[in-house]
C-alpha cells in the first residue's frame, strides 16, 4: 500500500449508501471499487454489507464506510437504517433495464424526503459494456460486429441526465464490469461533500471510534457542487 | 436482557407475538434420552433376533434385535455405566469413573457384534461368501485391504456414472447449439431434483432448468398432486421406474423431491423440510401464510427474490451428500480443550450487551458458542447459517461485513433476528479467491436481536479479535482449520477401516476422518454418503430396535452401531470380516471417547 506523504493529511469518513434495483451491479460496482475486482456471475447480495475503502484526494484523504444494500422488496422497510446517516448515496441502474431507471427515481424521491438533507446522491446507469458506446470499442465506433453484438441499450443517456440535472444529482454511466468511470463516481461524490459535513478525524486509526456517528446536525449549505477532476488513488 | 423478547421483531403484519416454545435445552434432551435407556441397548451375549434386510440395490444386511426378554445379568453392568455416562452428559463416559483403560475397553466390547450368539449367524453374515474353496478364501484374507468402491469405481458405471455431471448447469438461453429439445433432455438426465411450487401450481423453485423450460413438467407434478389432494389420504410419495418422488406439503406449499440416487422416503422428507427452512428464514411464517391468505395465486418468487442460490446450495450439499445433514448434528473444529475454553472465555469477555447467539465458524466446523443460559441452538438453524456463509458464495465473495436480516425458524419461526458476519483473516488477495483457503475461512458470527445494533457488534467483533490474537488464539485456530480433519490411520492405526461417521447423540455432534483420498472426488464421495444414508435409514426405519447392523455387499462391508450414547457408521473393503470390522469400530469408538471434549463442543460458552 502506498504510504501517504510525510506531513498527515486531514482525513474524514464519509458514509455512503447504495440503492437500486436487485442485480443491476450494485455489488459489482463496490467489489470494483474496493477491491478492483470483477465476477461474472455474482451471487446475490444476502442483507447488506458493510465495507471500507479510501479515497486520497490532493487535500485529504476520504474514507468510504460503505452500505451495500441487497434491493430486495421484503426489506425495503430496513432501507431507511443504512441511508438514515448517509452523506451520499449512489442510486443505481441498469442501462439495459428500463424498469431499473424507475425503480431508481423512486430512491431518489425517498432520498430527498427522508436522508439527511444535505445528502450528495449521485445516479449511476451501470453495465455500460453492454451498449456500443462503451469506451471499449473505442476505434470501432460503427464497427463491423456493431449489428452482431447488438446494442443493448434502452436508457437513454439523455433521458438520465437530464433527469438528474433536474433533480440536482451526479450523473454517471459505468461498467463495473471494465471499471470504466467507477473510480470518478467515488472521487465525485467525495468532492462533491460539503465541508462543512466532513468531521475530521485526522490521523489513522481513530477513525473506528465514533461509532454511531451522525447524531449532531448537520449543517447544509451547499448543494452538490461540480466534481473536479481529481484522481482517486484507490 | 429481556430474552423473552429475543427476535420478537415481528414482519409488517404483526400478529399476535406469543413467543414460540424454544428449542430444547441439551438437559431437556438428555432426560428425555434416558427412559430409553433400557437393557436393550446391550443386546450382546443374549440371544438376538437375527433379520435379513435386502437393500433396494439388491445387497443383503442382516440385523440383530434384542429379544425382549434379556435381561441377562451380564447386562446389568453395562446398562448402568450408560446410565452414569448420560447424566455427567457425554458419550465418553462409559466409564468415566474409572481410570483403567483396559477395563473401559471390555464394556465397550460388549456391545459389540463380535460375540457370535449362535453358529450359523455366520453363514447369515457373509451370505454366500461362505460357501467359496478355501482357495478362495485365503485369497480373500489377503486381500482384505481392497478399498470399498473399488470395481464401482474401475468400472466407472452404475447408478452414479452421470453423477459427475450432476451439477452442470443446463444452459439457460434456447441459444444456438442448443435447442429446447436438448435442454429438457439435458434436464431430465439429472439424478435429482426438487422442486417448490404453491398449491394453488405456480411454479417457484426449481434445482435445475428454467422454471420455463419445466413448467409443463412441473404442471404435471401439480396435477398429480392435486389429484389427491380431497382424499383421504394425501400423495406422500410415489415411484417410476427407478425414481422416487417424495411430496412434502407445508402450508401452502408442495415441495418435491425426485431422486434416482437411493435416498429413502425419510431422508428426502428432511430434505425438503430444510428447503422449507429457508424458505421461512427468509420471510417468517406469518408473512407467507399472509401473502397466500390474501391471493392464494400469488407469486412468491419476488418475495423470495435472492433465497434461490441459498435453495440451490442446500439442495446440493444433499445431493452430494451431506454427513451433518444425514445425521442431524454438527461437526467441530478439533481443539485442546484448553484451548477452546481460552478461545470462549477471550469471546465472552468482549460479549456485547444485545447479543444472543456468538459463534466462531472455521470452515463450515464449530470452533466455539457463547449463548444464554436459556438457549441453545437447534442444529438446523444452524444449518441455514452454515449453508449461507460457506455453501454460497453471495456472503463469501461480499469482502466485507455483512448485516443480514433472517428468522431462524426452529428458535422463532414468526420473527427476524439480524446477523452480523465478519470473516476474520481475511489474506488481502489481489488474484480474487485463494482457493488452497477454501474451507479455512473463519468466521465470526454474532446474532442479536436488534436490529440496530451492528456498529457495537462490529466493534464487539474488534475486541474478540484482539484478544484471541493476543493470545495466540487466532493462529491455533487457523492452523486447526488447515490441518483439517484427521486421516483414519491415525484414528484408527492399522484398522481396515475405511471411513467412519461418529454422532454423540448428547452434544448432536458428529465426527469424521478425512475424505482423502479414496472418498474425495465427487463421486466416490456420493457412493460413501449413499452407503452411510441406507445404514441409517435401516437402524431408523420405525419400529425397528436394530441395534447393531452388520452389512456386506459386492463392493463393501459397512457396519452401523446405535446406543443411547452414539451413532456410529463405518465402511471397509468387501472382504473385511466381522472381526476386523468390530476391531476398527472398538478402536475409533474409543478413540472418540477418548478425545471426546476435542472433538467436541460440551455445552460452549454460557452467559
Ligand atoms: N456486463 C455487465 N454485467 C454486470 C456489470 N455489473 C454487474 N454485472 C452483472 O450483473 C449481475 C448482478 O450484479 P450485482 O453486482 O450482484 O448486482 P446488485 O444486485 O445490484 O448488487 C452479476 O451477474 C454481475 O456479474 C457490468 O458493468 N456489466
Ligand atoms: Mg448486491
Amino acid at each position: 500500500m502506498a504510504d501517504s506523504a510525510n506531513a498527515p493529511k486531514p482525513s474524514s469518513s464519509v458514509k455512503l449508501v447504495l440503492l437500486g434495483e436487485a442485480a443491476v451491479g450494485k455489488s459489482s460496482l463496490v467489489l470494483r471499487f474496493v477491491n478492483n475486482d470483477f465476477q461474472e456471475n455474482k451471487e446475490p447480495t444476502i442483507g447488506a454489507a458493510f465495507l471500507t475503502q479510501k479515497c486520497n484526494l490532493p487535500s485529504r484523504t476520504i474514507k468510504f464506510e460503505i452500505w451495500d444494500t441487497a434491493g430486495q422488496e421484503r426489506f425495503a422497510s430496513l432501507a431507511p437504517m443504512y441511508y438514515r446517516n448517509a452523506q451520499a448515496a449512489l442510486v443505481v441502474y441498469d442501462l439495459t433495464k428500463p424498469t431499473s431507471l424507475i425503480k431508481a427515481k423512486h430512491w431518489v424521491a425517498e432520498l430527498q424526503r427522508q436522508a439527511s438533507p444535505g445528502i450528495v446522491i449521485a445516479l449511476v446507469g451501470n453495465k455500460l459494456d453492454l451498449t456500443n458506446d462503451s469506451e471499449s470499442g473505442q476505434g470501432d465506433a460503427e464497427g463491423a460486429e456493431g449489428e452482431e453484438s447488438g446494442d443493448a441499450r434502452k436508457v437513454s443517456t439523455d433521458e438520465a441526465k437530464s433527469y438528474a440535472e433536474e433533480e440536482n444529482l451526479l450523473f454517471f454511466e459505468t461498467s463495473a464490469k471494465t471499471g470504466h468511470n467507477v473510480s470518478e463516481v467515488f472521487t465525485a461524490i467525495a468532492n462533491a461533500i460539503p465541508e462543512t459535513s466532513l468531521k475530521s478525524t485526522r490521523g489513522p486509526g481513530v477513525s473506528n471510534a465514533v461509532g454511531r456517528g451522525g447524531d449532531e446536525q448537520r449543517v447544509n449549505l451547499n448543494g452538490p457542487r461540480e466534481a473536479a477532476k481529481e484522481g482517486c488513488a484507490c | 436482557m429481556g430474552n423473552e423478547d429475543a427476535g420478537s421483531s415481528e414482519p409488517s403484519d404483526g400478529g399476535e407475538e406469543r413467543p414460540p416454545p424454544l428449542p430444547p435445552r441439551p438437559s431437556q434432551t438428555r432426560a428425555n434420552g434416558r427412559p430409553q435407556l433400557q437393557s436393550k441397548a446391550t443386546t450382546a451375549l443374549s440371544s438376538m433376533n437375527i433379520q435379513t434386510q435386502s437393500f433396494p440395490d439388491g445387497s443383503r444386511g442382516s440385523f440383530s434385535t434384542p429379544a425382549e426378554t434379556t435381561t441377562a445379568a451380564s447386562e446389568g453392568q453395562s446398562s448402568t455405566e450408560a446410565e452414569q455416562s448420560l447424566s455427567s452428559m457425554g458419550l465418553s463416559a462409559a466409564g468415566n469413573a474409572r481410570p483403567n483403560d483396559v477395563d473401559e475397553a471390555m464394556s465397550v466390547m460388549s456391545y459389540a457384534p463380535t460375540t457370535r450368539p449362535t453358529g450359523d449367524l455366520e453363514s447369515l453374515l457373509v451370505g454366500d461368501m461362505g460357501r467359496k474353496s478355501p482357495a478362495w478364501m485365503l485369497l480373500r484374507s489377503q486381500s482384505s485391504t481392497v478399498q470399498p468402491f473399488e470395481k464401482a469405481r474401475a468400472e466407472s458405471s452404475g447408478a452414479f456414472a452421470d453423477f459427475e455431471h450432476e451439477f452442470e448447469d443446463i444452459p439457460d438461453e434456447p441459444g444456438k447449439p442448443w435447442n429446447d429439445e436438448d435442454r429438457l433432455q439435458l434436464w431430465k438426465s439429472k439424478l435429482k431434483h426438487y422442486m417448490i411450487l404453491s398449491s394453488a401450481g405456480k411454479p417457484i423453485y426449481s434445482r435445475h432448468g428454467d422454471l420455463g423450460l419445466i413448467n409443463s413438467s412441473m404442471g404435471v407434478v401439480q396435477t398429480i398432486i392435486s389429484f389427491y389432494e380431497g382424499a383421504k389420504n394425501r400423495l406422500l410419495g410415489f415411484t417410476a421406474g427407478d425414481t422416487r418422488f417424495v411430496i412434502a406439503t407445508e402450508g401452502p406449499l408442495y415441495l418435491v423431491a425426485i431422486s434416482s440416487l437411493g435416498e429413502s422416503d425419510s431422508q428426502l422428507r428432511a430434505q425438503l423440510d430444510a428447503l422449507y427452512m429457508q424458505i421461512l428464514s427468509t420471510l417468517t411464517l406469518p408473512t407467507l401464510t399472509s401473502i397466500f391468505a390474501n391471493r392464494p395465486s400469488s407469486d412468491l418468487r419476488r418475495p423470495l427474490q435472492g433465497t434461490e442460490s441459498l435453495l440451490s446450495s442446500l439442495a446440493d450439499s444433499f445431493t452430494k451428500g451431506s454427513p451433518s445433514a444425514l445425521l442431524g448434528a454438527l461437526e467441530c473444529l478439533k481443539l485442546r480443550k484448553s484451548q477452546r475454553h481460552s478461545i470462549n472465555n477471550a469471546f465472552l469477555k468482549a460479549r456485547a450487551e444485545n447479543i444472543l447467539y456468538g459463534l466462531i465458524v472455521a470452515g463450515g466446523k464449530l470452533v466455539s458458542v457463547i449463548r444464554p443460559r436459556r438457549h441453545s441452538l437447534h442444529p438446523s438453524d444452524l444449518q441455514l447459517i452454515f449453508n449461507m456463509l460457506f455453501e454460497s458464495g453471495g456472503i463469501k465473495s461480499g469482502g466485507g461485513e455483512n448485516w443480514i436480516p433472517l428468522c431462524l425458524p426452529a428458535f422463532n419461526n414468526r420473527g427476524y433476528l439480524y446477523m452480523y458476519v465478519s470473516f476474520l483473516d481475511r489474506q488481502p488477495t489481489e488474484t480474487g479467491s485463494d482457493p488452497t483457503a477454501a474451507g479455512e475461512e473463519i468466521a465470526l458470527i454474532l446474532v442479536s436481536p436488534d436490529k440496530e445494533s451492528f456498529f457495537a457488534l462490529q466493534q464487539m467483533r474488534d475486541d474478540v479479535v484482539t484478544e484471541l490474537k493476543k493470545k495466540g488464539l487466532l493462529n491455533i485456530i487457523r492452523t486447526a482449520a488447515h490441518k483439517g480433519r484427521s486421516p483414519i490411520n491415525e484414528i484408527a492405526p492399522g484398522t481396515y477401516i475405511s471411513h467412519f461417521l461418529f454422532k454423540s447423540k448428547a452434544n448432536v455432534q458428529f465426527c469424521m476422518p478425512s475424505l482423502q483420498p479414496a472418498f474425495a472426488s465427487l463421486v466416490s464421495r456420493r457412493r460413501l454418503m449413499s452407503l452411510y444414508a441406507n445404514l441409517h435409514a435401516t437402524v431408523h426405519a420405525r419400529h425397528s430396535h436394530l441395534k447393531i447392523l452388520h452389512c456386506v455387499n459386492e463392493d463393501t462391508t459397512s457396519l452401523a452401531w446405535v446406543t443411547p450414547i452414539f451413532e456410529f457408521y463405518c465402511v471397509a473393503g468387501p472382504n473385511a470380516s466381522r472381526a476386523v470390522m468390530t476391531q476398527g469400530a472398538n478402536k475409533v469408538i474409543q478413540w472418540a471417547k477418548r478425545e471426546e471434549e476435542r472433538l467436541f463442543i460440551l455445552g460452549g460458552g454460557v452467559f
